[in-house]
């Protein structure tokens, strides 16, 4: 047995937190920059220490456990919402050489198992026995099982092109023809929105509208507890930029022929530029209404999910376009 | 058949979007709501009751209190009646610096509401411009009266403290920047389509309701009502400025919006009109006695501030404090039609229907 088979997945966790506390530090610089504010500069140089700090204070908080809550579920919720998280990155490919799981259904056990962090979010919001939680983790529930479908058919395009599953595979398809957020442009457009929503992050906050439910399903989590659905939060984070990246930003290839610059770079390059993204949305957009969001889901999302799966088929026969699909 | 049980929510008095201590009763059916209700009084101090133990000059700093959003109009109500009252006229000088203050108070508060009635239908960024563009309003009072929020800037038979030297030019360039910003405003949320989709159609009222309920200002005026106190029945020296009177049509969230960011615009162009025509010189304060003692008789004046009408009625019995006072504060009367607005609406609808209709507390409960 390989000792990088035990050491791998260790140094995998520690780089997904250590991306956590940097994207929440990124978020709120970005999000400061774009509100003529500074963000933290206290702790740390340029507030390189905050996020620390702040985990640090969550740690050290007492746990509080709502009397009528229910205590089983209530300690369950955020295990299960967490380590689907977690457990997604495993076949994620970061490089040719860097990756842990290289199984052939790759993208179809990231969209499974993603979805068991449902059940611990409505569960939260359950257990704690509060009608804002409660709103918020149904809410949540909603939201996630509507996109869910378009997100999957959304990528179908992405199957149909590469001919596998397999996420390596995929960004090879991608090295030999072209980046498929050109020929999937519009699999490209449902599949962001919907991860957005999956990510439940603004404009599809609903779970957690701060204005409405007043924090949604963790209304009553504290400590180490609310600090597990936030680092769940930003892990999706980690892995949805890494799947945008390979479906459809062609992973680690080089554009343009710049193969001096290691596939690495590139691949965090453009996995950087999709966090981004997120985080400008955040400062710039209002919260979509529930109905609006359940509405634009089945009759905006989905026709254009399965009309992008007809599009691909029949341009997959048209002969000199054969070689992009 | 489902069975479905209705649920009882207490939103507030500690809720992150009642704008202050307001707490409403919700029943709600899945996300409907059934039925709604404020209850409110968790802010009352008793203003109009402690006023009868106070003089004409000390009641003045508690009527900041009140909506302390626009302190500025509230000193001007208290002291206007008083001045109708007595019959004192006020210098032309007191007179423009108090037009000045109260319209650059109107933006003030106007722009409170457009950066948390953002922020409660999640757009966050906007309360950051908002409040650093009040900011500078703040600071140009600040250097008037040495106060941000509770001003205690008007006297009865004028202003307290004079325009300092530059303070014109200050005001000039504020105007300047304001309009360029608000046309920035407007540009980034009228296109924004989740923004329209939230409001469009959303707390319809009707005018026939928006009368029968006494509803004023904004509120009333975006039911197409045009009614302005400061056009309509013209107090201080609103008849000297050309300004308009913006109304919408459907009586819906956006038009509310865009009759309040006009409503700006509109002020700014007062506030412009008053530096142009501000008087060199002059006493700021009339000839008043040390004591005053109001003639008996009683008195209503009404004036338009940036809720509505906000009206004082006192009662003297020829003493050198009134016998009763009573404000008709804009924002207790607006909030009585949030039950009729709530009905069969979705719980995401209800702090965006709340913030539209711009309750101050502090006000509400007086």
């Amino acid at each position: 047995m390989d000792i990088w088979v035990i050491l791998g997945p260790v140094i995998m966790l520690f780089l997904v937190l250590g991306f956590v506390t940097y994207a929440i530090l990124f978020e709120r610089k970005v999000i400061g920059w774009i509100q003529n504010r500074v963000g933290p500069t206290q702790v740390g140089p340029w507030g390189l220490l905050q996020t620390v700090a702040d985990v640090l204070k969550l740690l050290i908080k007492e746990d509080i456990i709502p009397r009528k809550a229910d205590v089983g579920l209530f300690k369950l919720a955020p295990v299960l919402a967490f380590i689907p998280a977690f457990a997604v990155i495993a076949v994620i490919p970061f490089t040719e050489s860097i990756k842990f799981a290289d199984i052939a259904v790759g993208l179809l056990y990231y969209m499974s198992i993603s979805s068991i962090t449902i059940i611990g979010v409505l569960l939260g919001g359950w257990a704690s026995n509060n009608k804002y939680s409660l709103l918020g983790g149904m809410r949540s529930a909603a939201q996630m099982v509507s996109y869910e479908i378009p997100l999957v058919l959304s990528v179908v395009g992405v199957i149909m092109s590469a001919g596998s599953l397999n996420l390596t595979e995929i960004v090879h398809a991608q090295q030999t023809g072209a980046w498929f957020i050109f020929p999937q442009f519009l699999g490209f457009i449902v599949f962001l929105i919907a991860s957005i929503a999956e990510l439940n992050r603004t404009p599809f906050d609903l779970p957690e509208a701060e204005s409405e439910l007043v924090a949604g399903y963790h209304t009553e989590y504290t400590g180490f507890r609310f600090a597990f659905f936030m680092l769940t939060e930003y892990t999706y984070i980690f892995g949805m930029a890494s799947l945008i990246t390979i479906l459809y930003l062609g992973g680690w290839d080089a554009p343009f022929g710049l193969t001096f610059i290691p596939p690495l770079i590139w691949f965090i390059l453009k996995f950087s530029l999709f966090v981004f993204f997120l985080f400008w949305l955040r400062a710039t957009m209002p919260r979509i209404r529930g109905d609006q969001l359940m509405e634009f889901a089945w009759k905006g999302l989905l026709p254009l999910a399965i009309f992008n799966i007809f599009l691909t088929a029949i341009l997959k026969e048209v002969s000199f376009l054969s070689h992009y699909f | 058949m489902l069975r479905t049980e209705e649920m009882i929510l207490n939103v507030g008095p500690q809720h992150p979007s009642t704008h202050g201590v307001l707490r409403l009763v919700v029943k709600i059916d899945g996300e409907v709501i059934q039925e709604a209700e404020p209850v409110i009084g968790y802010l009352h101090r008793g203003t109009e009751k402690l006023a009868e133990d106070l003089t004409y000059t000390q009641i003045i700093p508690y009527t900041d209190r009140m909506d302390y959003l626009s302190a500025m109009t509230n000193n001007y109500a208290i002291c206007h009646a008083t001045e109708k009252l007595m019959g004192i006229e006020i210098p032309e000088r007191a007179e423009f610096l108090r037009v000045i203050v109260m319209e650059l108070n109107r933006v003030a508060s106007h722009l409170v509401w457009l950066g948390t009635a953002l922020l409660d239908i999640g757009a966050m960024s906007p309360f950051l411009y908002c409040f650093r563009d009040r900011e500078k309003i703040l600071d140009l009072f600040n250097e008037l009266c040495g106060a941000r929020i509770t001003y205690n800037y008007m006297r009865v038979g004028g202003v307290k403290w004079d325009a300092p030297i530059g303070w014109l030019d200050k005001i000039k360039n504020f105007v300047e920047y304001m309009r360029e910003k608000m046309k920035e405003y407007h540009g980034l949320i009228m296109g924004n389509e989740i923004f329209l989709q939230r409001t469009k159609g959303i707390g319809i009222v009707s005018h026939e309701t928006a009368l029968s309920y006494g509803l004023s200002g904004a509120n009333l005026r975006c039911t197409g009502v045009k009614w302005d106190l400061r056009k309509h029945q013209p107090y201080s020296i609103y008849d000297r400025f050309k300004f308009e009177v913006p109304v919408g049509t459907r009586g819906d969230l956006y038009d509310k919006y865009v009759c309040r960011m006009q409503e700006i615009n509109e002020a700014l162009q007062i506030v412009d009109q008053a530096v142009e025509q501000f008087p060199e010189g002059g006493a700021i304060m009339a000839k008043v006695p040390r004591v005053l003692r109001v003639p008996e008789g009683e008195v209503y004046v009404g004036i338009e501030s940036p809720r509505g009408e906000l009206g004082c009625h006192i009662v003297s019995k020829g003493k050198d404090k009134p016998w009763r006072l009573k404000f008709r504060r804009p924002s207790f009367y607006n909030l009585q039609i949030l039950p009729t607005m709530l009905k069969g609406q979705n719980i995401a609808n209800l702090v965006a229907i709340l913030g539209g209709i711009d309750i101050v507390l502090g006000e509400v409960d007086g």
